[in-house]
């Protein structure tokens, strides 16, 4: 199903949770909100399940108005970020919930609603839990009932709250590769909401890095890495560096130093964003940007050198990666060229 | 309840989860008709009377007298229970001993029996030839149909609110907390006094509240015990009572309202006790 | 619970931890032996003396004159209505404050609206007011001279001496008890697992009935229970509004004080052995609630 967001805005009390959302979701693509805590992700994935309305605007459906649907007719397949699962029911009666609250003219049969609960305990790969209660299954195993239950209904969009908060690192990793695999085989469209960026780029076909109730840009995983739209992005996403410069009349300089790189279309103060591995050492006086060595600290193959570059009004220290052949010494003098960069103004 | 930015009129309420309109409703009518308009009742009829009227009942000598020997009783009484409660919630939280479990359910036992029942126990048991009574006869001391039997029975029924409100307190103290203060030199006592008391003092003076609240308010335990001598050992509630009996409503309102109001004053000290005990405990 | 995997070892460790606790003794959080055997001393003779003792002495007294006169205090016609009576009462004001527990908790606990700290401490009120003023505000609004008491009065209506007063005398006092116990433990359990049954396609009762009233069931009956033993045991509130008519406004408490005022002692703690006998059932039944209700919590 096709999701349409226009111009949703959503205050609490006088926070601006949502300002202005314009988002459009292809049918059958695994989507993530991707942001940090506040950024109105949650708040967004709330409002198209219609477990909250927004202030202005409208969310449609296969262009159908979603806003004037009620939960249950929107048909929405909700996975809660602590899972929620009903600690009274077992696993299998947790799955079987969705099917046994429907309507009597509309409810499967009894055996029609087990075989559909066995069909999702196996796709979620927990068939020797069914008649465990929730209070007795590990964070990954909830997560997968949880998971089961929400497709029990069949649902149109699935969405899913940080599914994997709650989880260790391990786990976490797995859980989201197999979830990645189940899409592949169900393409039903699904909103994922995660502050992880990690999480956010391996799994999804697109992103949507959302920070201060905005969108700040939404794209493939290698877009928003590769070519970030703006200066919260590059900073959020990846590992970044930023160096304050100023821009006259399309030059840029680092302090005093005239800089070689292209600003075209911003005048001012502004910071040249660069990504630690994409500085490449060179020899003093190569480089506008030149700085002296302050530490050096080796993670396995390359090092990590701290460089004090003056700019304007002091001294600002970025992070390098230099290959493990070639180690700088502390007090050094560096020069420094961005080889892959962006500038935004500040 | 529905609070939409103006604009858009949404067709939904605010909550997915239904049902707030009908249980607030519900909630509000249902208080109003059983607790509040009952209670507005006895504040509009104390308007009939004039304030000469009022202050002349609360003034006679006999309603002066019920007012000193129920706060008063009720105050020794909370006291009491203070002292001897704390003893009781630091010997069943900290120590081990037979019948520990036993002797922790027993403490409630006064909100659960009926106060009646109560009444006439404690009032046997102290009278001259009780079980209790005897022993005390021989010295001197008489407690059935006298004021000490209304201190009897109200440290009775006012014990589990103390040991009810500081139990959970101590039980949460953080063991580290004294080992701290052990390990920085300081001696038992000070530990017990610097940072035990110090911890669970908004707690046991909740409790103190609770219980001194309650004890004014006691009629069924207290009544048969006290052998109720107008000036001596009548309690403000039974003064209500038969003024009542004798179709002097004037009168029985009058009282019914001062302790109406000093039972709305212990109230709010209990609330903001218990936010300074929560505010305390961290919960 | 035979197949409790993944939490066995996390137990385990509790359980070792625990039983180290209690075996180590921690010399800086305890007093020495004489103060600690004192201190017991004190405590335990206290609760002997001042609630043990009047317990025993319920039922002491209640066989003083052998089986036959308690076995006939009780089916005597009078105290056989008087527990009718009062069995009546508690369960009309145990459907109401149930029926009021339950709304006003789903108001409370599920929603959030301005003025709900003044709410709660209106419930908790009924607490904090004497029960012979409650039994008064009732005759001050049903009574002969009351507010409304004419009216009802000349429509045939008795509420005053009569079993409407006793009822609701004894919702006033019971008031707080149910929602008392269901509002914390509902807020602490949130709203996810309601708007998940809801995402799920389950109507408002549906949520209610399947997901909210399995979660609170235990705290429910415990809230039950400590409504029945004071709407049974209620004597102040009562005893003003129903005119001590014997064998028709008597309740149990009421009974075994006119009996006892009739110096029949014997009579008296034996209706009154019935009443010590349901707080004793109402304390081991609370006693095995708190161990559920621990176990809601936890989860």
């Amino acid at each position: 199903m096709k999701i349409d967001v226009n111009a949703v805005s959503k205050t609490f009390g006088t926070f601006r949770a949502l300002d202005n959302i314009n988002l459009n979701i292809k049918s059958g693509e695994l989507i993530s909100l991707l942001g940090p805590s506040g950024s109105g992700k949650t708040s967004l994935l709330r409002i198209i399940a219609g477990l909250e309305w927004p202030d202005s605007g409208d969310i449609r459906f296969d262009g159908e108005d979603a806003l004037s649907l009620t939960v249950k007719e929107r048909d929405v397949g909700f996975v809660f970020q602590h899972y929620a699962l009903f600690r009274h029911l077992t696993v299998a009666d947790n799955i079987a919930f969705g099917l046994r609250v429907r309507p009597r003219k509309v409810r499967k049969p009894e055996f029609a609603i087990r075989q559909k609960v066995e069909e999702l305990l196996n796709l979620v790969q927990i068939a020797s839990l069914a008649d465990r209660y929730p209070s007795q299954l590990s964070g990954g195993q909830r997560q997968r009932v949880a998971l089961a239950r929400a497709l029990a209904i069949e649902p149109r969009v699935l969405l899913l709250d940080e599914p994997f908060g709650a989880l260790d690192a391990k786990v976490r990793k797995d859980l989201r590769r197999w979830l990645r695999g189940l899409h592949n085989e169900l393409h039903v469209t699904s909103i994922l909401v995660t502050h992880d960026q990690e999480e956010a780029l391996e799994v999804s076909d697109r992103v949507v890095v959302m920070g201060h109730g905005k969108i700040e840009q939404v794209g493939t995983p290698s877009d928003v890495y590769d070519s970030p739209a703006s200066a919260f992005v590059h900073d959020f996403i990846g590992e970044s560096v930023a160096l304050p410069i100023t821009v006259e009349n399309g030059v840029a300089r680092v302090g005093e130093r005239k800089l070689s790189i292209n600003a075209d279309g911003i005048s001012g103060a502004a910071r040249l964003f660069v990504r630690p591995h994409d500085i490449e050492i060179a020899q003093p006086g190569l480089s506008a940007i030149e700085g002296q060595v302050l530490a050096v600290r080796r993670f396995g193959p390359i090092h990590r050198v701290d460089i004090s570059v003056p700019v304007d009004g002091g001294r600002t220290t970025i992070e390098a990666s230099v290959p493990a052949g070639q180690e700088p010494k502390i007090g050094e003098t560096l020069g420094l060229i961005p080889e892959r960069y962006r500038v935004f103004a500040a | 309840m529905t609070a939409f930015a103006p604009g858009r009129i949404l067709k939904r309420e605010k909550s997915v989860i239904p049902g707030f309109g009908i249980t607030f409703g519900l909630t509000v009518t249902w208080l109003g008709l059983i607790v509040l308009i009952p209670l507005a009742g006895l504040f509009i009829k104390t308007f009939e009377l004039s304030l000469d009227e009022f202050l002349a009942i609360l003034t006679s000598s006999r309603v002066l007298n019920a007012l000193k020997i129920s706060f008063g009783i009720s105050f020794l009484a909370a006291v009491t229970n203070a002292v001897l409660g704390s003893i009781v919630v630091w010997v069943l939280v900290r120590y081990d001993f037979p019948g520990r479990r036993i002797f922790d359910a027993i403490v409630d036992i006064p909100f659960a029996l009926p106060t009646a029942v109560a009444g006439i126990a404690l009032t046997t048991l102290y009278a001259e030839n009780g079980w209790i009574g005897q022993f005390l006869a021989p010295l001197g001391i008489k407690v059935s149909y006298t004021p000490l039997g209304i201190y009897v029975a109200l440290v009775f029924i006012g014990l589990p609110f103390i040991v009810r409100t500081v139990q959970p307190v101590l039980e949460d103290l953080d063991g580290e907390l004294e080992e701290a203060a052990s390990s920085l030199g300081a001696a038992r006592w000070q530990v017990i006094f610097k940072v035990i008391v110090p911890a669970v003092l908004p707690a046991l003076l909740t409790g103190f509240a609770l219980a001194f609240a309650r004890a004014v308010g006691e009629y069924g335990s207290v009544i048969f015990i006290a052998g109720n001598l107008p000036n001596v050992s009548e309690i403000l509630p039974l003064l209500i009572v038969i003024r009542l009996e004798e179709f002097r409503y004037a009168d029985a309102t009058a009282i019914a309202v001062i302790m109406l109001l000093i039972s709305f004053v212990l109230l709010f000290a209990i609330n903001q006790l218990q936010r300074w005990t929560d505010t305390r405990v961290g919960r | 619970m035979g197949h409790v995997m993944t939490s066995v070892s996390a137990t385990i460790l509790e359980a070792e931890f625990a039983a180290q606790a209690s075996v180590i003794p921690r010399p800086v959080r305890t007093e020495p032996a004489p103060v600690r055997w004192a201190l017991i001393t004190i405590a335990l003779s206290f609760l002997s003396l001042f609630i043990v003792l009047p317990l025993i002495s319920v039922f002491q007294q209640a066989f003083s004159r052998g089986w036959e006169v308690y076995v006939a205090a009780l089916v005597e016609p009078d105290a056989w209505h008087a527990i009718q009576l009062t069995l009546t009462a508690s369960a009309i004001s145990l459907v109401l404050n149930v029926a009021f527990g339950l709304v006003a908790a789903w108001s409370i606990a599920k929603f959030e609206f301005r003025g709900k700290g003044f709410l709660l401490t209106l419930i908790d009120l009924p607490f904090s007011v004497s029960p012979v003023v409650v039994g008064l505000v009732f005759v001050l609004l049903f009574g002969a001279q009351g507010f409304f008491g004419y009216w009802f009065i000349d429509n045939g209506y008795k509420i005053i001496f009569a079993l409407p007063g006793i009822v609701l005398a004894t919702v006033f006092v019971t008031f707080p008890f149910v929602a008392r116990e269901l509002i914390p433990l509902m807020q602490e359990q949130g709203t996810a697992e309601e708007e998940a049954a809801i995402t799920l396609g389950a109507s408002g009762w549906q949520t209610f009935l399947k997901v909210t009233l399995p979660n609170i069931k235990w705290a429910l009956l415990y809230g039950v229970l400590l409504c029945n033993a004071r709407a049974m045991g209620e004597f102040g509130a009562v005893s003003v509004v129903s005119g001590h008519i014997r064998g028709e406004t008597n309740t149990m408490p009421l009974h075994v004080e006119i009996l006892y005022n009739e110096y029949q002692f014997a009579a008296a703690f034996a209706v009154a052995s019935l009443l010590a006998l349901l707080a004793l059932v109402t304390l081991i039944l609370k006693s095995i609630l708190e161990y559920r209700l621990a176990e809601d919590h936890k989860r």
